[in-house]
C-alpha cells in the first residue's frame, strides 16, 4: 500500500499533491493576479495621476485626493445621499428581516405558501423590477398614489420626481427587497434548541421575555453578518439610481447622485480615470473602516454558542 | 407546579385559557402576515394588470384591477417595438457562458482548497476571503482600461471570460460543499490509481448537485440581470441584452406603461421558472452553504 512505501516515495506523492493543488486554484490565482491583484495596483497609482483613460498619466501626488475632500461639492452630495440610503435601508433591511422569520417560523396554517410570497421579490430582480417600482410610484396613475388620495392625502408625493421623496421610495423598494431576506434567518432560528423555549415556558417566561432573551442573542451572529454585508452592500448602491434617474443624472437635484453613480460618471462620461480611482480608494477605506468599528462593537452585542466570556 | 392544587374544573379551564390564547396568537400572526403578504404582492399584481389594460384605463382613477377587455396584443406589440427576440438570443448566450464557466472554474479551485494539500494553501485561502471585502468599483476602472488596451470593449469577452476564472464567493460556498463530502470514496478512488482529475469529475461533481445548482441558478440570474457591465462594454446595437432592450424602451415611452410593463414581465419569467424548476436542490445547496438568502 502507498502508506506504507518508503519516506521518498512518499514526499514524491506529497510533491505531486501539491503540483495538483495548484493546478486546481490556478483558475482562481490567474484571476486573482490579472483581474484583481493587478488592476488594484494600477488604480492605486492612477488615483495619484490626471490619468484620462487615454494619453495622459501625469503624476499629480496627493491632489486628487485633496480636491475630493476640499473643493468637490459633488463629491460630498454623493456621501451623504449614500449615507443617508443605508442609514435607513440597512436597518430596516434587517427588521424586516427578523420579523418575517419569526412570523415564517410559527406553527401556523399556510406556512409553505407564506414564504413562497416572501420570497418573492428575492426572484423578481433587475430593470423589469425597477421598472415595476418607477410605475407604482408613478406620480399620477401609480398604485401608491392613489392609495394616498383614496385615504385623503390631497397633495401625495411626487416621488421619484421630488428631490426629498426620491431616496425614500428607493428605500422603500430595498424594504420590499429584504422581506426574502428572511430564509438567512429562518435557518439561523431552526438552530435555536427548542429545549430553550421549553425550559422558559416552565419558568413562566412570556412570549416577549422568549424573544428578547432567547432568539435574539442566538439569531446575533446571523444579524450581525447580514449588517457588515447589508453595510458594505449599501455603501456600493447605486445602479438603480442609473434607471430612476434619466440617463443616471442623479436627479432631482442630484438627489439620487449615490457614489457609485458620482464614480461612474467621473470615470466613464468625462474621462477622469485618475479622479475616479482616488474616489475608488477612499470608498474601499471607509469600508474598512466601517467593518473594522462592527467587528469591535460586535464584541458587545454578537452572542456566539461556546463562547466563553 | 402550580396545577397540582387545582381540582379538574380548574385545570379544564386553565387549559382552555391556554388554548383560546395559542390560536389568539396564531390569528394575528396570520394576520400580520397577511398584511406584509399584501405589501409584498400588489406592486406585482399592479404591474400584471397594467400590462393587459387597454390605453384608456391605464391612467384612470379609479383604478381598474381586472382590465376590461384584457389586451393580450400589448405583449406583442411590445415585443416588435424593440427587437426584443434578438436581445433574447444575445441575453441567453452570454448567460449560458457565465454559468459554464463560473462551474467548472470554482468548482475547480474550491476541490483543490478543499481537498488538497499544498504549501501556501491557508495564506492564498485567506487573501481569498479577504478579496470578498474589495468593492466592485474598485476594480471596475482599471479592468475598463485592461479590457480597452486589448481591444475587448464593444464584445462579450469582458462579460464572459472572468467567470471562468473562479471568484470568491462561489469558490467560498462550493468548498464548504466539497469539505463536506466522505473521504473514504475518494481514498478508495485513489488506491485504484485515479487521478485528482478523475475524481473532482466523477465523484466529487456528481455528489454536489445541489450546491452546483444553487451556483448555476445564481450565476445564470447575475448575467440575465446585469445592466452595468452590458451597458459599460456593449457598443453595438445588435449586441445589447435585454435588461439594456427594457431601460431603453422605458426612455423611449415613457407614457406607455402598458408595453412598458408587458415587456418587464417577459423579461422576468425565465429567472422565475429556474427558481421554480430548482427549487427543491437550491433550497438543499442554499441551507448547506448557508450564505445567500
Amino acid at each position: 500500500m502507498a502508506k506504507a512505501s518508503s519516506p521518498k516515495k512518499m514526499s514524491s506523492m506529497r510533491k505531486s499533491e501539491a503540483l495538483m493543488g495548484y493546478l486546481f486554484i490556478a483558475p482562481w490565482l490567474i484571476g486573482f493576479l490579472v483581474f484583481v491583484a493587478g488592476p488594484m495596483i494600477f488604480s492605486l497609482y492612477s488615483s495619484f495621476t490626471n490619468y484620462d483613460g487615454a494619453f495622459t498619466m501625469d503624476w499629480v501626488g496627493l491632489s486628487n485626493y485633496r480636491r475630493l475632500f476640499t473643493t468637490d461639492q459633488y463629491f460630498m452630495i454623493s456621501l451623504k445621499n449614500t449615507l443617508y440610503f443605508a442609514v435607513f435601508a440597512v436597518p430596516i433591511g434587517v427588521a424586516v428581516g427578523v420579523v418575517s422569520a419569526v412570523l415564517l417560523n410559527q406553527d401556523i396554517p399556510f406556512q409553505r405558501f407564506f414564504r413562497t410570497v416572501f420570497y418573492l421579490p428575492k426572484i423578481l430582480t433587475g430593470v423589469a423590477v425597477i421598472l415595476l417600482w418607477m410605475w407604482v410610484f408613478n406620480p399620477q396613475a401609480g398604485i401608491v398614489n392613489t392609495f394616498l388620495r383614496f385615504i385623503g392625502v390631497d397633495n401625495p408625493p411626487l416621488w421619484f420626481a421630488a428631490p426629498e421623496w426620491s431616496k425614500p421610495a428607493l428605500i422603500i423598494m430595498s424594504a420590499w427587497g429584504a422581506a426574502g431576506g428572511m430564509l438567512v434567518y429562518l435557518a439561523g432560528l431552526q438552530g435555536i434548541p427548542k429545549q430553550l423555549y421549553e425550559a422558559a415556558e416552565i419558568d413562566g417566561a412570556t412570549g416577549a421575555r422568549q424573544f428578547f432573551k432567547i432568539t435574539l442573542p442566538l439569531l446575533s451572529p446571523t444579524i450581525f453578518f447580514k449588517l457588515v454585508t447589508g453595510i458594505n452592500g449599501a455603501l456600493q448602491y447605486w445602479s438603480t439610481a442609473l434607471i430612476v434617474s434619466d440617463g443616471g443624472n442623479g436627479g432631482p437635484s442630484y438627489s439620487t447622485l449615490f457614489y457609485g453613480l458620482r464614480m461612474w460618471k467621473v470615470a466613464f462620461t468625462e474621462s477622469r480615470m485618475g479622479y475616479a480611482s482616488a474616489m475608488a480608494w477612499v470608498l474601499l477605506f471607509m469600508t474598512l473602516i466601517v467593518t473594522a468599528i462592527q467587528f469591535y462593537v460586535s464584541n458587545k452585542w454578537v452572542y456566539y454558542e461556546g463562547e466563553r466570556r | 407546579m402550580a396545577s397540582v392544587n387545582m381540582d379538574h374544573s380548574e385545570l379544564t379551564r386553565s387549559r382552555r385559557a391556554k388554548t383560546l390564547r395559542t390560536w389568539l396568537w396564531k390569528g394575528f400572526v396570520v394576520l400580520l402576515l397577511l398584511a406584509i403578504s399584501a405589501f409584498i404582492v400588489f406592486p406585482v399584481l399592479w404591474m400584471l394588470s397594467t400590462s393587459l389594460k387597454a390605453n384608456e384605463q391605464v391612467m384612470v382613477y379609479p383604478p381598474v384591477w381586472i382590465p376590461k377587455p384584457l389586451v393580450w396584443a400589448n405583449y406583442a406589440k411590445a415585443w416588435t417595438v424593440v427587437p426584443f427576440t434578438r436581445y433574447t438570443i444575445n441575453t441567453a448566450l452570454y448567460a449560458f457562458a457565465v454559468v459554464i464557466g463560473t462551474i467548472l472554474s470554482n468548482s475547480l479551485a474550491a476541490y483543490g482548497f478543499a481537498r488538497l494539500r499544498f504549501p501556501g494553501k491557508n495564506v492564498l485561502f485567506m487573501i481569498l476571503l479577504s478579496t470578498m471585502m474589495i468593492p466592485g468599483m474598485v476594480t471596475m476602472i482599471p479592468q475598463y482600461v485592461l479590457y480597452a488596451k486589448l481591444g475587448w470593449v464593444g464584445t462579450y469577452l469582458p462579460l464572459i471570460v472572468p467567470s471562468f476564472f473562479a471568484s470568491a464567493f462561489f469558490t467560498f460556498m462550493l468548498r464548504q460543499f466539497f469539505l463536506g463530502l466522505p473521504e473514504e470514496l475518494m481514498e478508495a478512488a485513489r488506491i485504484d490509481g485515479a487521478n485528482e482529475g478523475w475524481i473532482w469529475w466523477k465523484i466529487a461533481m456528481p455528489l454536489s448537485k445541489p450546491a452546483l445548482a444553487t451556483v448555476a441558478i445564481w450565476s445564470f440570474e447575475g448575467a440575465w440581470n446585469d445592466y452595468v457591465g452590458p451597458v459599460l462594454y456593449l457598443t453595438d446595437e445588435k449586441l445589447y441584452t435585454l435588461q439594456i432592450g427594457l431601460a431603453l424602451f422605458r426612455s423611449q415611452s415613457d407614457i406607455y406603461w402598458q408595453y412598458i410593463m408587458a415587456a418587464s414581465v417577459v423579461v422576468m419569467i425565465p429567472v422565475v421558472v429556474i427558481y421554480a424548476v430548482f427549487q427543491d436542490y437550491f433550497v438543499e445547496g442554499a441551507a448547506v452553504s448557508g450564505i445567500k438568502g
